[in-house]
């Protein structure tokens, strides 16, 4: 609890400035605080890269060129962004009202799991539009009910959420093989994979691009949750659940129902990520495949400070580094794992900053 | 029943207490580490890490003593980080815990590729060391007296645990840290300090622990080779609630449910290798549902503590 009040002190700060006349240089300390950590991960990254004997100008300048200045590298940044905004408001649910919800792989891969082997089945009897709904409902059911069991257990044995949400995700994600292997294979093709949804009935494509819609569902909900957990009364509750479950029961809230609440609406968003990954761009499960979004982009919205626009932004900055990442691992032979590393300086280096910008304020004050 | 031969005893056997052995080193720093008010979700990547130092380590000089060494170094290199960020700085324990183990997988898969390449050299693996005469006793002689020096280190070191828990200042003093941090400090003791001291300790567990996953057990570095074990071994603490008897009991439990698949086909049942990776985290789950109420963890696990905050 006190590193997040901690943080919105901070944040408040940022925001609000010091007194009148300094807004200039408030704002510039805000630029600094926001910009100079992701420079300096840059950098110690390039050092690395130096290290492994890449030559990192040509790393970025290629990564950069193919993520975000080739047309099909940006459709694609932009395509990946809806899963990973699904998650991303999946986990800012969880953790305003403080509840640690790190079984979102479990939950996401389950959910897609269930959903590849679904509609391409039901595309028969249902119109696309039908179908697609179907597959949508289906992911955020699976998620949730993935979700329950940690759910109930915190609720009313209050066991610790952090380590039932992560067994429960390896679990998921073991189990999601089994199914692919054993249950819902493709009896067509000899790869171990689910059947394929095909291209015609998948999310549709925004205007002429190759950008999924699935974008626009990822940014609707992450709004949406930011807007709700800022702006109604049950996010206010929410918010005091997470702050201070204490006063929460004198206030006459019904903790246990909201945390089930939560972890429902949590668990829902992530497996609705699978299933928009799956309608929107792959159409099937391949066997031991598991991208990990969701431990990925935990630490993209504590970054963000739980702030939904904030993510809005790192999202889009880290889809932007895997994509043109892969790309280079192909072309330059940098393996994609570098940019799981970057992301675990740049909150390095941000907390380095943050720190030191108390430091100096407090000085400053005295 | 044919299923239970010797053969199929004795691999289990053996392979529980292979698997056990880092479940039981890591168990036993995460313990230290929450006790001392530290949820070390970092365990994971200092597991890893030292997977790949102490391997790298082993497979240059060609001593497994060195790597062994390199692989507690290793975990103390990312231990050193969480205890700056977390410690000494207050981040948030469980976000910097995440962000360490991630910065593991990739870096150590980065490193290992650029230095392998797609290869994968193994090592020789250890030799036994034989303590005579008990490793002479039948069936419990060369399960239990006939392993390796980190096994036997690591059952003392649950005997160390237990004695400085229960019976020194400096186990007082970790209990402070872990429930009544600004106590400790009213009582001139250097909160930061211990805490501090905890998580280095933890991360040389650690970091031993996955070096006798990839030096001693597979006798080879694998990408992401820890396999959720840091955060079995993270539960195991938890459940053990304080006492380091219980982790060894705890690891060599799940070290048995994770060599099943190796004993089963050693008895010639064919399990889908999915469905037996499920079983420790069922387990864990079953185990949760029936004592996880029990759980009790010390009353500032998870907060920073700032000298003279409210």
């Amino acid at each position: 609890m006190t590193d997040q009040q901690a943080a919105a002190t901070v944040a408040g700060q940022h925001a609000g400035g010091d007194d009148k006349g300094q807004g200039a240089r408030a704002s510039l300390r805000v630029v600094a605080v926001s910009i100079g950590p992701l420079i300096a991960a840059l950098v110690i990254g390039g050092i690395l890269l130096l290290a492994m004997g890449f030559n990192p100008v040509s790393y970025y300048g290629y990564v950069v060129q193919r993520a975000i200045f080739s047309p099909s590298g940006l459709e694609a940044t932009l395509t990946r962004m809806g899963p990973l905004l699904l998650i991303a408001a999946s986990l800012i649910v969880a953790f305003r009202a403080g509840i640690w919800n790190l079984g979102g792989d479990g939950q996401y891969l389950l959910a897609a799991v269930c959903v590849a082997a679904t509609v391409p089945l039901t595309l028969n009897v249902l119109p696309i539009w039908a179908n697609l709904l179907l597959g949508l409902l289906i992911g955020a059911t699976v998620g949730a009910v993935w979700g329950l069991l940690p759910a109930i257990l915190k609720a009313w044995q209050g066991i610790n959420e952090i380590i039932t949400t992560l067994m429960m995700s390896f679990l998921g994600v073991s189990l999601a093989n089994v199914l692919v292997k054993l249950a819902f294979l493709d009896p067509a093709t000899t790869t171990p994979q689910t059947r394929t949804l095909p291209v015609e009935a998948r999310l549709p494509r925004l205007f002429d691009t190759s950008i999924s819609s699935g974008l626009l569902i990822g940014l609707v909900a992450v709004i949406a949750v930011h807007l709700v957990m800022t702006r109604t009364s049950f996010g206010m509750r929410l918010r005091l659940v997470g702050a201070n479950p204490r006063a929460a029961i004198h206030a006459g809230l019904s903790v246990s129902m909201l945390t089930i609440a939560v972890f429902a609406i949590s668990a829902a968003l992530a497996g609705l990520s699978g299933a928009v990954d799956i309608l929107g761009t792959h159409g099937n499960v391949r066997a031991d495949w598991n991208p990990a979004y969701s431990l990925t982009v935990v630490p993209l919205v504590f970054l963000a400070r739980l702030n939904g626009f904030g993510s809005i932004a790192y999202v889009f900055l880290f889809s932007a580094l895997t994509i043109g990442g892969e790309s280079a691992a192909r072309r330059i032979g940098v393996p994609s794992f570098f940019s799981l590393v970057i992301v675990a300086i740049l909150l390095i280096t941000l907390g380095l900053a943050e720190y030191l910008d108390k430091r100096h304020q407090e000085r400053v004050r005295r | 029943m044919a299923l239970f031969t010797q053969a199929f005893i004795i691999t289990l056997l053996l392979g529980a207490i292979a698997a056990g052995i880092p479940l039981l080193l890591a168990g036993l720093g995460e313990q230290l580490s929450e006790k001392a008010g530290v949820l070390n979700i970092g365990l994971e990547g200092m597991m890893l890490f030292g997977a790949y130092t102490g391997f790298l380590v082993a497979w240059a000089s060609g001593s497994p003593s060195l790597g062994f060494l390199a692989g507690a170094g290793g975990g103390m290199v990312v231990a050193s980080l969480m205890a700056l960020l977390c410690v000494r700085l207050g981040l948030n324990q469980i976000v910097t815990g995440i962000a360490l183990t991630l910065a593991a997988e990739g870096l150590t898969a980065l490193l290992h590729f650029v230095q392998f390449s797609r290869t994968y050299p193994r090592l020789d693996g250890i030799a036994p060391l034989p303590i005579w005469p008990l490793s002479e006793i039948p069936f419990v002689g060369p399960v239990l007296f006939n392993t390796n020096a980190v096994f036997y280190l690591a059952i003392v070191l649950v005997a160390v645990f237990a004695w400085i828990y229960r019976q020194t200042h400096l186990g007082a003093a970790l209990q402070a840290a872990g429930d009544k941090p600004a106590a400790l400090d009213a009582a001139g003791v250097d909160v930061v300090r211990t805490r501090s001291m905890a998580v280095l300790v933890t991360g040389a567990l650690a970091g031993l622990g996955g070096a006798y996953m990839s030096i001693a057990v597979a006798g080879v570095f694998v990408p992401f080779m820890s396999h959720g074990n840091g955060f079995i071994a993270i539960v195991l603490a938890m459940l053990a609630r304080g006492r380091p008897l219980w982790v060894l009991g705890g690891a060599l439990l799940f070290g048995g449910s994770l060599s099943l698949t190796t004993a089963l086909q050693v008895a010639g049942v064919d399990m889908p290798t999915d469905v037996i990776q499920m079983l420790p985290f069922a387990m864990v789950m079953v185990v949760l549902l029936v004592a996880g109420r029990k759980a009790a963890l010390p009353q500032a696990l998870g907060e920073s503590f700032v000298r003279g905050a409210r």
